[in-house]
């Protein structure tokens, strides 16, 4: 899943400083799950711009939503007669649910409350990881399970760089070292000799070097 | 596959090489590249040009070494895969080829966290081993990367990679050395040797593989000058390995500068004489360059051999 964070309340009320009346909605996707932008985190910065508005003298009045997911048209569609008297739309989900808001409401100011980070998984509850590099064309058949991509700070193929050590990987003691995860994955399979393999360069124009990506099935198009 | 580099003609004649390492600064004057080449330049048979070491920026490595060269020394042009993409390198590598560079060493690059633009975005487009086996496509199949034809002038350099026994998994180092020689890398330069039983381990592991018969590999040393030094390289350096008895021994010098030169001229000796399969040494005396002839003198390998 999408695992963004807040922005500091500060930041999001400097965004919105000339608006008197404001909308905020959560995503009942990702960002709840993450702990980011559900219906209780939403409801939160909403109470917390209003305080600190109310703490300047120029108080704040809130709406809040949740949508059931801020990526999809027809839940968008859903926040229509909300958004009709406020100065701005505040979004908590990922930069995708801003986007569609924001193409959605066009004569509306839009603004972020997330920053979105990148697309893992938890690990114990309340830390999150990343896991995958989106590149658009996987090759963890090759890497034990383990991303290259992302999970190694130089996305080497031909792991790993001497930089490797005790586990950790070269820029923090904090960080795995993907190729010594890959390597150890490799031997406990008995597949050591894959690693001996030539793995080429990356096709990028399969990721973001390709301009924006789409994806299209044809046969579950409705017309 | 022969080529014009001078280091490979020594190599392949069976001498023991000496290599040493120039570090660009900081500016944009070449006085000190020059000084350091002149100064070296009877006692090593090629030096490394370094490329933006630790991420750092320092004057570009192809236009230094056309200023090493034209001091009379061959140079080595390093080129990181951190800083530039599949078209960057090639042009970089048929510009480095026109201005009469031969060698090349292929490395990863530190990472920018430790540099001077720490908020920079890396490139990483192609890895080290990658860059070696498209180099020897180059060289040999006449390709650009892209698997497109080079009509004419293909640049044909001597193809170098690096090789750090003192990372890990320990095990896994001499099968990726082997993984980049298949690849093409015609000389290995390791990573400065501290633990010089870890080296000889990988050494043994290494003949045993016969890789020696392949690739012509060059000990990595560096003298200390202190022992703050190695103690700082021993804690925060990811990859290498300092032993705590050559902290010790800087720490009871008299003269700790001295006492780094002496260590480093017993270390290449003692390679010289008992590790079978290392062809040469490659001396890093990082901000030391002036004393790279002694060491050189001092070691045994005083005059280079000549090569027509
Ligand atoms: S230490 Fe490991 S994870 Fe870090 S850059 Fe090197 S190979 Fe990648």
């Amino acid at each position: 899943m999408i695992i963004a964070q807040q922005k500091p309340v500060k930041d999001v009320a400097a965004m919105i400083s000339n608006c008197k009346k404001v909308l905020l909605v959560g995503c009942a996707g990702c960002v709840t799950v993450c702990l980011a932008g559900g219906e209780k985190e939403t409801e939160v910065m909403a109470s917390s711009l209003r305080i600190m508005r109310k703490m300047e003298d120029n108080p704040l009045e809130t709406v809040t939503y949740t949508a059931t997911r801020q990526c999809d048209p027809e839940y968008v569609d859903m926040l229509g007669n909300m958004v009709q008297d406020v100065d701005a739309i505040v979004s908590l989900a990922c930069g995708v649910g801003v986007q569609y808001l924001a193409e959605r409401f066009n004569d509306k100011w839009v603004v972020p409350a997330l920053d979105t980070k990148f697309i893992g998984g938890s690990t114990v509850h309340g830390n999150w990881e990343e896991k995958c590099g989106l590149c658009g064309d996987c090759i963890l058949h090759r890497t034990g399970g383990i991303c290259p991509i992302i999970r190694c700070s130089k996305s080497i193929l031909n792991g790993p760089c001497g930089g490797s050590q005790y586990g950790k990987c070269e820029i923090s003691k904090d960080v795995d070292c993907a190729w010594q995860l890959i390597y150890d994955r490799m031997s406990a399979l008995g597949k050591l000799d894959k690693l001996m393999e030539f793995q080429p360069p990356k096709d990028w124009s399969k990721s973001r070097d390709g301009g924006p990506r789409k994806a299209v099935r044809e046969d579950v198009m409705i017309d | 596959m022969k080529t014009e580099s001078k280091l490979q003609k020594i190599l392949d004649n069976g001498q023991f090489a000496v290599t040493a390492e120039i570090g660009p600064p900081k500016h944009s004057s070449a006085e000190g590249i020059r000084h350091h080449a002149e100064m070296m330049r009877d006692y090593v048979d090629a030096t490394n040009i370094t490329d933006n070491q630790t991420a750092i920026v320092r004057l570009s490595s192809i236009a230094a070494g056309v200023h090493v060269q034209s001091c009379g020394i061959e140079p080595i042009v390093q080129m990181t895969c951190r800083d530039r993409n599949r078209i960057a390198m090639q042009s970089d590598l048929l510009g480095a080829y026109s201005l009469g560079m031969r060698n090349v060493l292929c490395l990863s690059g530190d990472h920018q966290k430790f540099g001077n633009h720490p908020t920079s975005k890396n490139v990483y487009d192609i890895d080290s081993m990658q860059l070696i086996y498209y180099l020897r496509r180059m060289r040999d199949e006449k390709l650009f990367f892209s698997g497109e034809e080079i009509k004419e002038h293909e640049p044909r350099f001597f193809i170098g990679a690096v090789a750090n026994p003192f990372a890990d998994p320990f095990e896994f180092r001499v099968a990726r050395l082997e993984k980049k020689v298949e690849a093409g890398a015609q000389f290995i330069q390791t990573q400065c040797i501290f633990d010089m039983e870890r080296f000889e381990r990988f050494m043994e592991m290494v003949r045993e593989r016969g890789i020696h018969e392949r690739v012509h590999i060059l000990a990595g040393v560096t003298p200390m000058k202190s022992w703050r030094a190695a103690k700082y390289i021993q804690n925060n350096v990811s990859g290498m390995i300092v032993p705590d008895e050559l902290v010790e021994r800087l720490k009871n010098a008299e003269d700790p500068k001295r006492e780094g030169v002496e260590i480093c001229i017993e270390q290449i000796k003692y390679i010289k004489e008992n590790i079978k399969g290392v062809h040469g040494v490659h001396v890093m005396a990082i901000a030391w360059e002036e004393v790279v002839p002694e060491i050189v003198e001092r070691s045994g390998l005083y005059p280079r051999p000549k090569v027509d």
